[in-house]
């Protein structure tokens, strides 16, 4: 246990005290109380940045030892980067959230707990060294998403988008369990440290000896160990699960980072309170993919198809993305969709520089790939900085003006001067101008997809590789048109205060300052982007491209923001700035080409009509065989049984009889048989429900002489008292049914059918009534069936004696367990732990039975209260997602 | 359910007791002759059953004014911290001491936490089969 496990658990501890502290201490606003949490994890992941780039920290402690799985946290750049961005903006939102909600009208306790619980999930995400450790953490930020994203559990829309996000991330998270598994098979161990260290593509050298020097010498070093492990056979990558492993894996992360086309869950999660979107769904929990990618590129970096899946994907992404923010008239909304097309950006970036491992790749090519994952990780900063600060100025106006539609604002420059300026800095540096950290960003993006097309020859592709600096840039452009929306339709134009609920003023400084922390860094960074690269950026490039030499500063992990006149990303640049202009200007040209997207093919629809395609067809299913009718349930039963022991005793040819040494039959047992039987029987015709009732316990009755004869008290008493009762019940129940017909026509009882008690339905023993008399032969087969095979059962296991006997030891019941009465021995000691397990069954049983009676046509009780109350809470209003 | 039948009502006030002081005879008696605490649960419900056959389950109701969910609950809760106190001593779940002490007046005793989880049986038979049958009984 160590400093670094203590600060995965610390918020979740804290999420225990949470709820106590909200009771205790009403009038202090929650959020003081948990803001320390990330306070104080954000300064102790602070020191850790000296030291990262010199080496990694590693710790490790037993959880599941029996199946190898230890809590193993490795902190490198990647994971110091994460963990600072985590805890520090957690800090200004949870600063931001203390003005946002308010104290009196909101379940503060809910909201904290699931907060404190994301963030302590998050962390043991990006901290946690084992696969399926990393997966269960990965599952609980998909869960608290759920609940913050329903935190406003009473309209429908937040528990609609709950449940979309949950089913989309859970079906991906699913899919990528299946591939950590088959990954962890495949390489043989679960820690990501140990699997990377194995060299996947064989080339054991290549990532041990990142000192060698140049990349050249680590190419040879990787053919060297290609051709040392192909010998040995090896190697990772040729397993047949590497690329099952790898997709599945792909899945899990894209789903979870919302790119195309899993991205239809994001737009949704908006209806979360806007500090939750700006954490959750904007600078952490939908990076997780992006830091999964990123985590695992020196593992499965060196494959072509890594490359070009993550590349094309995050390429349809971004472009599909930023196209469809433009549309959009909700600033969360638009927000959503911006976010959605920059997280295809890092990925597609992640791609780019995925392909500087391929083995064999030249010296200049690798520098060239290897800058795109450094624009990958300052872009992911970037991001979180600039999108977390353009959510907070949203939260800003709609919690100050009640709207966010931005056919209702305009015109408030003049009254909200300082979220004017902010939504300006976020939203330049998210269209990549400068002076703000985005334009480098950009800039270095716009290099990265340029790098696509120039290094085409090492990647074995064409020409068509133009595609991706082309798709970039248009995408680039939409972006800039957007981040333009953003500004301009809100803070300038005319005012129309009629269309507002409040008059328009600026937010309490509270509100304000998270949002200013936020645009100052966009500023810092882009004045002192190489201090910045220096400390945490080039670590975490060389956590996702261990082959980078060391200690060089100038090769490619120099950020500037000149590259001279004649570089291209320059003019990129200059022609989004351009284009975008122009088509921002005459804008109502052509929105309307969005009117011919086909309404009726859009993710979404597909999406709901998938689910209630799968919801009528397993309903279908259902009704095939829940028919409602106790009979049909009990013939499935003993069908089964019959099938399944029957063929099991032919198959095995297990029927065997062998009576030798075994008491010669009294009289009195064959008396007690014989009545056993007439019983039985004559339970059978009995018509009237007493006298079966009746009947029944004889049978019972009869049953516990027996064991009276065999000596078995306990079993005898236990036999009689579980009689009683039964009877007891039996009469209680059937003093509610209906009265009693018969299959068959009344009165004619020589049909061998049971009596069938008729069910709850009416129509049934109507319908029964009209039938005529026959033999229902199904039902005597199956009885016959189950007779026959449960009898030569009981016999063959008489006849088989394959193992010693055990009642040898509890003969020393005594000795052992202090006790001289062993069947109670068996009881409460020796098989003490199936008689506590089965004590919860027969209570949870009662429950069942309690529940279905007390508590049934109770459905609604949801609905309704406190609606009157909720209506002064802020974003009341339900998201309108143009797609 | 409920007779007014003056036979059962006065033969009932006596055979109660001598039912329940047989089942808790059953629980005790357990470790070493036939009995334990599933079948000392299971006769004290059928008592509490038998009652609410003479008088009605009101008459249950006022007579043992206890939640009978919470009766198993209890029940299932003695047996598992029985199990965890095992635990607590560094031993595996489940594991069963016995002793025997003197005590005055009584004479020799016998101590076993076996009795102890056996209790926790007896509580949670009677707490789900009280439960189940009143439930039932109560519902209109």
């Amino acid at each position: 246990m160590t400093a670094l496990h203590a600060s995965v658990l610390l918020p979740f501890l804290f999420a225990a005290a949470v709820p106590f502290l909200y009771r205790v201490a009403r009038p202090v606003h929650t959020g003081w109380f948990v803001l320390p949490v990330p306070l104080i994890l954000f300064g102790f992941f602070l020191q850790y940045i000296p030291t990262v780039s010199a080496e990694a920290t590693s710790a490790s402690v037993p959880w599941i030892a029996a199946l190898g799985i230890h809590f193993t946290v490795y902190l490198d750049g990647l994971s110091l980067l994460f963990a600072l961005l985590i805890t520090g903006i957690g800090c200004l939102v949870v600063l931001y959230s203390i003005f946002y909600l308010s104290r009196e009208r909101e379940a503060l306790h809910n909201f904290y707990v699931y907060l404190l619980l994301f963030m302590g999930a998050m962390l043991g995400v990006v901290l946690s060294d084992h696969l399926l450790v990393l997966y269960t953490f990965w599952e609980i930020t998909s869960f608290s998403s759920f609940f913050l994203i329903a935190y406003w559990f009473e309209r429908r829309k937040s528990r609609q988008g709950a449940m979309k996000s949950l089913l989309i991330t859970l079906t991906g998270g699913f899919a990528m369990l299946l591939g950590l598994l088959m990954l962890g098979h495949a390489a043989g161990s679960y820690s990501i440290r140990d699997i990377i260290a194995a060299g996947p593509f064989g080339a054991g050298g290549i990532y041990g000896s990142s000192g060698a020097g140049s990349a050249a010498d680590a190419a040879a070093n990787a053919a060297a160990g290609m051709t040392a492990a192909g010998a040995a056979g090896a190697a990772l990558a040729d397993h047949a699960l590497f690329l099952p492993a790898m997709i599945l894996i792909l899945l899990g992360a894209f789903a979870k980072s919302a790119q195309f086309p899993f991205h239809i869950w994001l737009p949704d999660a908006m209806e979360a309170p806007t500090p939750i979107s700006a954490y959750l769904h904007s600078a952490t929990m939908v990076k997780a993919g992006v830091y999964l990618v990123a985590r695992l590129t020196p593992v499965f970096g060196g494959a072509a198809e890594w490359t070009w899946i993550i590349l094309s994907v995050g390429l349809a992404t971004l472009f599909w993305g930023s196209f469809l923010a433009i549309r959009q008239i909700d600033l969360k909304a638009m927000l959503a969709f911006s976010t959605v097309s920059q997280l295809g950006l890092i990925m597609c970036l992640l791609g780019i520089g995925s392909a500087a491992l391929r083995p064999g790749m030249p010296a200049g090519e690798t520098m060239l790939f290897s800058a795109a994952v450094l624009a990958a990780v300052f872009h992911l900063l970037n991001h979180s900085v600039f999108k977390g600060c353009l959510f907070m100025v949203v939260g800003i106006l709609d919690h100050e003006l009640g709207t966010r539609d931005i056919r209702k604002l305009g015109g408030l420059i003049r009254y909200m001067p300082v979220s004017f300026t902010l939504m300006m800095i976020g939203a330049f540096s998210m269209a990549g101008l400068p002076p703000f950290s985005g334009y480098l960003s950009k800039e270095m993006f716009f290099a990265g997809v340029l790098g696509v097309l120039e290094g085409r020859a090492a990647l074995d592709a064409g020409w068509w590789t133009a595609i991706v600096p082309l798709l970039a840039w248009i995408a680039s452009i939409f972006t800039f048109i957007y981040s333009l929306t953003l500004i301009f339709r809100t803070f300038t134009g005319r005012l129309q205060p009629a269309l507002l609920d409040k008059p328009p003023h600026e937010a309490p400084p509270g509100m304000l300052i998270p949002p200013v922390v936020l645009g100052a860094l966009a500023l810092v960074f882009f004045a002192a982007p190489n201090a910045l690269a220096q400390a945490i950026l080039e670590p975490s490039v060389r956590a996702v491209l261990p082959i980078l030499p060391v200690g060089e500063g100038e090769d490619g992990l120099h950020i500037s923001a000149w590259h001279g006149w004649a570089s291209a990303e320059l003019w990129m640049t200059v022609g989004v700035v351009l284009f975008g202009i122009f088509l921002y200007r005459n804008m109502n040209r052509w929105i309307l080409i969005y009117n011919y997207l086909p309404a009726k093919w859009s993710f979404n629809r597909l999406f709901e009509l998938g689910l209630a395609g799968m919801e009528r067809v397993s309903m279908r299913v259902t009704r095939i065989y829940m028919t409602g009718f106790t009979g049909h349930y009990f013939g499935y039963i003993f069908v089964f049984l019959v099938l399944l022991a029957g063929t099991a005793l032919i198959a095995l040819d297990a029927v065997r009889f062998n009576f030798s040494g075994q008491a010669p039959v009294h009289w009195f047992e064959a008396v007690l048989g014989a009545a056993l039987v007439a019983s039985a029987v004559y339970l059978v015709y009995s018509r009237q429900r007493l006298v079966s009732i009746i009947v029944l316990s004889a049978v019972g009755f009869l049953v516990s002489l027996l064991f009276v004869n065999f000596r078995a008290p306990d079993l005898a008493l236990t036999q009689f008292a579980v009689e009683t009762i039964s009877t007891c019940l039996f009469l209680l129940c059937f003093f509610f049914l209906p009265k009693m017909t018969e299959r068959g026509a009344a009165g004619k009882s020589a049909t061998g059918a049971a009596p069938t008690v008729a069910s709850a339905r009416p129509a049934e023993g109507t319908a029964s009534r009209l039938r005529p008399a026959r033999i229902d032969w199904p039902r005597l087969l199956i009885s016959a069936g189950v007779g026959t095979v449960l009898t030569l059962i009981g016999l063959s296991a008489i006849g088989h004696r394959p193992f010693e006997t055990i009642s040898r030891y509890y003969e020393n019941a005594f000795e052992l367990a202090g006790a001289r009465n062993i069947v109670n021995a068996i009881i409460v000691d020796f098989r003490g732990f199936d008689t506590m397990l089965e004590i919860v069954v027969l209570f949870m049983a009662g429950l069942g039975v309690y529940t279905l009676i007390k508590l049934r046509g109770t459905g609604s009780r949801v609905s309704g209260g406190g609606s009157g109350q909720k209506a002064l809470k802020p974003e009341d209003r339900t998201l309108d997602i143009q797609e | 359910m409920k007779f007014t039948d003056v036979i059962l009502h006065t033969a009932l006030k006596m055979i109660l007791f001598i039912i329940l002081a047989f089942s808790v005879y059953l629980l005790f008696s357990g470790h070493h002759h036939p009995g334990g605490g599933f079948v000392g649960g299971l006769v004290t419900s059928a008592a509490l059953v038998l009652l609410s056959i003479a008088f009605g389950s009101r008459a249950v109701r006022e007579i043992v004014p206890v939640d009978f969910k919470l009766v198993g609950a209890a029940g299932i809760l003695i047996a598992i911290l029985t199990g965890c106190a095992s635990l607590a001593l560094g031993v595996p779940f489940l594991s069963h001491a016995h002793a025997e002490v003197h005590v005055p007046l009584i004479g020799r005793m016998e101590l076993a936490s076996a009795l102890l989880f056996d209790i926790g049986v007896y509580f949670a038979v009677i707490g789900t089969t009280m439960t189940i049958i009143q439930t039932i009984s109560e519902d209109e």
